[in-house]
Formats: C-alpha cells, sequence, structure tokens
C-alpha cells in the first residue's frame, strides 16, 4: 500500500490530505482504471464525487470556496494522485485544477469567477488548457490561432492540438494571437463547449495516458464576447508562462508517485519470481539497481519538495523546477524501463502494470516543457545566484 | 439528538506490528490510526443526525500518549468533539476496565444513543460494549445492521445468521454496529483541516472519578502468562498440470472440507 512520504515541509494537514488522497485512488481509481483506459475517458460521475469531496478547490482563496494552499498542496496532491498507476486519470484531474485552473484564479474578473468557480469545483465544469498547436508546442510565443475583434466580442480562428480534457470537457482557455505584429501579443479566452464554430476536430489516439481524453480543437470564426476575454488583453502570454512552474511541478508529482508505485510493484514481484535457486530480488545487479532507483526517486521528491517550498515563500523557482521537470522525467522513465526490465517477459504484456506505466511514462520529458526547453531555462540562468 | 461514538485508535494494520516483550501487548508507540470498524459507528451516527435535522456526533476514545490521529479522522468525517481518556495508568488495561473508563466518559455526555462497533481490529474480545450498556445500565442491541429512531425509540435491525431481527428499546440505549452495513463516507479536505480545530477534551481516570488501581495491570481480571510470534507462513505447494492438475485441487479442497 502506498504510504505518504516523510517529506520536511509536510505539515499534519498536508499529509492528511495526502493519505486522503492516497486512500481515495486506492478504493475508488485503481478498481476501475482499466476500464477507463478502455474507455478512453475518466467518467464525469468519478470527477463529481472529487469535486464534492474539495478536491479541486486546493488552490482556490477560502474566499471563494476552496482551500486557500500552496504549491506544497499541489505537490503532494499529484504524488498521491500518481500512486493510481493510470496516469490518464492523474493528468485528467491535474489539467483541471493545477493547469487550466490556476488562469482562471490568477486572470479572471469577478464576475467570471463568481459566474464559473462554483461549476469548476465541484466538477461540473471541468476545464482544458489550448496554448498548443501543430506547428507551436512549448514555444508558446509562436502560436497561429489569432483572435480579431468584432464588436462586441472577439472571432476566433486556428486550432489547437493535445488539448487534454478537451473531448469530454466543458470549457476551454484558449490562448490566440490578437496583435499580429508582436511575437508576444497574446490573449487568453473562456471559450464554453457548444459555442457556435468551435468542434472537436478529432479525439486523438495516443501510445499511453489511455483513460485521459486528448482532443485536436478547430475554430471556425469562434465568437465570444469581450467577457469571455481572461485577463488584460495583449498579455494573455505573460500570464500564462505564470503558471507554468506550477504545471511541470504536478507533472513530476504524479511522475514519482508512480515511479514509486512502478518500484515498489517491482521489488514484490522480484520478491516472489523464483529464479536460480532463490529469486530475483537476490540478485546483487537487480537489487542493487532497485537501490540506485530508489535513491534517486527520493532525491527527486525531495528536489520538488523544496521547488514547491520556494514558490511558497514566494520566489519563482524558475531554474530549480525546470531543472527538475528535465531530470526527473527522464530519471521516471528510467525507472519505468528497468521496472518493465526485472519483470522479464510479463513486463511487456499488456496485462502487467509496469507495462502501462511505462508507457504513460513517456510523454513526461515531452509535454509541460519538452526537456530541452526545460534545459535551456536552466541554461540561461547559469551563473546566476538563484 | 446526541450521539456518542467509541472508537478505538489502534496501531495502523498497514504496518508490520510488533509485540513488547514487557508488556506482553502490541507495541502502541506508531501513530495510531481510527479502528476501521468504527468508522462504520461514525458513519451511522453522522446519518441519524442528518436524519433527525438536528443533534451532534460526540466521539470518546482511551488511548495512551494522548494520541488523536484516529480522533481527526473521525472528526473529518463530521463529527463535532471528541473526549479521549488517556493516562499512564491505563496501560494494560483489559476489556472490563476498558468499560469502566468509557462509561464513564460517556456518561459525561449525557447521549441519547451509544453506538460502538461489535469488535475492535486489534483486540477482537467483542465483549466491551455489552459492558459499556451494563456498567451505565442501559438497554443493548448487538449486530446492528440499521437502525431507525422515532420518539424515544431505537428500532434496530439486529444482523442475525439466517437474516435479521427486527428489536426496539427505548433511549438511551447502547446498539453495536456491524462492519459494512453503511459505507463510510470520505472525509472532504475542508473537513480534513477543520477537524484540527474541532474540540478533543483530553481527560485522565482522577478527571472521571477512576481509582487507577481499578484499571490498568494493577486492575486486571487476567494475566498474559507469554506471546509468541505466529508462526511463519508456510511455503504454499505448486501443482505443475499434467492434466490432472483439476483433480488435485478438488481433493486439496476436500481435504480441507470445503467441498
Amino acid at each position: 500500500m502506498p504510504t505518504v512520504p516523510h517529506v520536511a515541509q509536510l505539515d499534519d494537514d498536508l499529509a492528511a490530505l495526502h493519505q486522503q488522497t492516497l486512500d481515495f485512488v486506492a478504493k475508488e481509481v485503481v478498481p476501475h482504471g482499466d476500464q477507463w483506459e478502455l474507455d478512453g475517458h475518466v467518467p464525469r460521475d468519478v470527477l463529481r464525487t472529487m469535486g464534492g469531496l474539495g478536491m479541486f478547490g486546493i488552490r482556490v482563496p477560502e474566499s471563494l470556496g476552496g482551500l486557500g494552499l500552496g504549491p506544497l498542496a499541489s505537490a503532494t496532491f499529484s504524488e498521491a494522485l500518481g500512486s493510481s498507476t493510470y496516469a490518464g486519470f492523474d493528468v485528467t484531474v491535474l489539467v483541471h485544477t493545477d493547469m487550466a485552473l490556476p488562469h482562471l484564479l490568477n486572470s479572471g474578473s469577478e464576475e467570471q469567477l463568481a459566474r464559473y468557480l462554483p461549476e469548476v469545483l465541484s466538477g461540473e465544469r471541468i476545464l482544458s488548457i489550448g496554448v498548443t498547436e501543430p506547428d507551436a508546442g512549448s514555444d508558446v510565443a509562436g502560436i497561429r490561432t489569432r483572435a480579431e475583434k468584432d464588436g462586441d466580442g472577439w472571432r476566433i480562428n486556428g486550432s489547437k492540438l493535445f488539448i487534454t480534457n478537451a473531448v469530454h470537457g466543458d470549457m476551454t482557455i484558449v490562448a490566440a494571437r490578437t496583435k499580429p505584429d508582436d511575437r508576444y501579443g497574446i490573449s487568453m479566452f473562456l471559450v464554453e463547449k457548444g459555442t457556435e464554430g468551435f468542434t472537436v476536430a478529432k479525439a486523438l489516439d495516443k501510445t499511453g495516458w489511455r483513460s485521459s481524453d486528448t482532443a485536436e480543437l478547430h475554430f471556425d470564426d469562434v465568437w465570444v464576447s469581450d467577457d469571455q476575454l481572461l485577463g488584460t488583453v495583449h498579455r494573455g502570454f505573460y500570464e500564462t508562462m505564470r503558471n507554468f512552474q506550477n504545471e511541470r511541478l504536478v507533472l513530476v508529482g504524479m511522475g514519482l508517485g508512480a515511479a514509486q508505485r512502478a518500484i515498489d510493484i517491482t521489488v514484490d514481484y522480484t520478491k516472489e519470481r523464483a529464479a536460480f535457486g532463490g529469486h530475483l530480488f537476490d540478485l546483487g545487479a537487480i537489487r542493487q539497481r532497485l537501490g540506485m532507483l530508489q535513491a534517486q526517486v527520493d532525491a527527486a521528491r525531495a528536489s520538488m519538495y523544496h521547488c514547491a517550498w520556494l514558490a511558497e515563500q514566494g520566489i519563482e523557482p524558475v531554474r530549480e523546477t525546470s531543472g527538475l521537470k528535465a531530470w526527473a522525467c527522464e530519471m521516471i522513465n528510467n525507472v519505468m524501463y528497468d521496472c518493465v526490465q526485472f519483470h522479464g517477459g510479463m513486463g511487456y504484456m499488456r496485462e502487467t502494470t509496469v507495462e502501462r506505466m511505462s508507457r504513460d511514462a513517456r510523454i513526461l520529458p515531452i509535454g509541460g516543457g519538452a526537456t530541452e526547453v526545460m534545459l535551456e531555462e536552466v541554461a540561461k540562468r547559469l551563473g546566476a545566484s538563484s | 439528538m446526541k450521539v456518542v461514538v467509541c472508537v478505538k485508535q489502534i496501531p495502523d494494520p498497514a504496518d508490520p506490528g510488533a509485540l513488547d516483550p514487557e508488556s506482553k501487548t502490541l507495541k502502541r508507540d506508531t501513530k495510531l490510526i481510527l479502528d476501521e470498524s468504527d468508522s462504520y459507528g461514525v458513519e451511522m451516527a453522522l446519518q441519524l443526525v442528518d436524519t433527525a435535522g438536528e443533534g451532534s456526533v460526540h466521539l470518546v476514545s482511551m488511548a495512551p500518549n494522548n494520541e488523536v490521529g484516529g480522533l481527526r479522522t473521525a472528526l473529518a468525517m463530521g463529527a463535532e468533539s471528541a473526549t479521549l481518556v488517556s493516562d499512564d495508568a491505563l496501560k494494560g488495561t483489559d476489556a472490563l476496565g476498558t468499560a469502566k473508563v468509557l462509561a464513564a466518559a460517556i456518561a459525561r455526555s449525557e447521549p441519547d444513543l451509544v453506538l460502538a462497533a461489535t469488535e475492535s481490529s486489534d483486540g477482537y474480545t467483542g465483549t466491551v460494549p455489552e459492558m459499556v450498556a451494563e456498567l451505565m445500565g442501559l438497554p443493548s442491541v448487538t449486530f446492528a445492521k440499521s437502525i431507525a429512531i422515532e420518539g424515544g425509540t431505537a428500532k434496530v435491525q439486529r444482523q442475525t445468521e439466517a437474516g435479521y431481527d427486527d428489536v426496539e428499546c427505548p433511549l438511551p440505549a447502547l446498539v453495536s454496529v456491524t462492519a459494512g452495513v453503511v459505507e463510510p463516507r470520505y472525509p472532504s479536505f475542508k473537513g480534513i483541516m477543520a477537524a484540527k480545530s474541532k474540540p478533543v477534551d483530553e481527560v485522565t481516570c482522577g478527571d472521571l472519578g477512576i481509582d487507577a488501581g481499578s484499571v490498568g495491570w494493577a486492575g486486571g481480571g487476567q494475566e498474559i502468562v507469554s506471546i509468541a510470534d505466529a508462526p511463519a507462513r508456510e511455503a504454499g505447494e505448486v501443482i505443475e498440470d499434467e492434466g490432472d492438475a483439476h483433480e488435485r485441487i478438488v481433493s486439496f479442497l476436500e481435504e480441507l472440507k470445503v467441498l
């Protein structure tokens, strides 16, 4: 059974939230995850239940009906979700709570918060974040989707790709270019499902994260009113970048929760699997390698909570979080590789948990800022004191 | 309506337990958690108060070292307050001594209804609720699968091997709740955060007017003479299927008298 990790930054409250999430995942997610993988999405009832338990309001101020907690809570929540072994479920939740919702919270007007937040917190309205395009992923400033002023609103044209939660979700926060002559002249818009001209062109078929729905979206003369503009016009690039550290943090968190489970599962398997007159775990090559994997996960965990703690102190840990995202996500894939390896032929079978986890993990060094982009963020800051 | 629920805080069954050779009991110096078998009583109490539209749920527990971890879980589910009896004199207390302490603590709340699990998951004596009822002079109904309160009467469906009996008794009463008859709610995140500020009244034997000599090792009516680790699980038999595996499995089950 997964347990709450020993981490200096986790106080009793955060440890209790972590434990509660582990319990929920064990009872309400793990028994159903295989079916959700086949279905290609997480049932809305599950998300409503999570909303009812307050899981979607961790970062929402108490005055707006949430818990008012900070990045440490996001880190511990994401790590606990990662114990599910179904990363598609994890990311469905985290896109809603920690990747899309922060845009609404940070930039939303009082009227927008009043209109949307209650349903977002209850799980009635699931969010997605539409930034990535066919020709612009980590290079956010390169997006081509455009929005032009049209009467009392804006007309949006373009397309988005790889948008998590957009097939079955209810509202997409869309980045669109509003200043054609300015590379950074981008604005954010709240586009509700059902808006005329806003369509899911395709539900995408992925290697992993199969219980998460992922869409290609088309915007064909989509008109939204001025009150659907999120934040300040033309400032969307900067407002988007503000939220990226948190997105990277929770991707690492869910990956580490998964890596820990993969190690635990593999230790159990190798202790049971008879070989060479003993068990696989008795072989030094295997037990020592598992020991090294555990050491690396422990180190990454310490670094993740440190980054979260820095963010809670008001320090924007771009170098630290980018470096962690680059290193930890590659390391997590190494963990999965070895766990598959130590399962032998079984590790290559669709019925084994580590096989699925190894497919799920492959996206981590790509999504939410590719490793190469993350290392550039670190390199740009080499030599600085922080 | 005021409902008191007896809850036990036990060592986490997920952690390998250890016996203390000195006290000859389970080591309890680790973090304690809410006994799962008590979560059904807490849930039942919360549902009864919800149905009544008024009232409160109060918890009573006895634990060493002022441990409140398990109580906080039940408070996070929705209970309003708790009384924790914690006293060095209670070490080694047997089932009857435990019942004396709980009865004294419960009496302070003057409840309409007392709920308890049928047995704890670590001690398994299955006798404490009935002894508490006897000491308090309350009607005792055991193995409840459902409870309804009508006026001053508790209507209980009492689980039996054949089905259930319909039983009625006047309030106040003590009812033990069968595990699994309700689905304990998940504490909400807000409930967890709020639990830390809910009142937990920590009292000692002296506060309850209990003579320390009547509980603990000194007051015990039983003595644990010796303890031993449970025998290690023996290796199972691996049956290679050479066309007759099904016959050997049937034969094995017949030996166990399960067929």
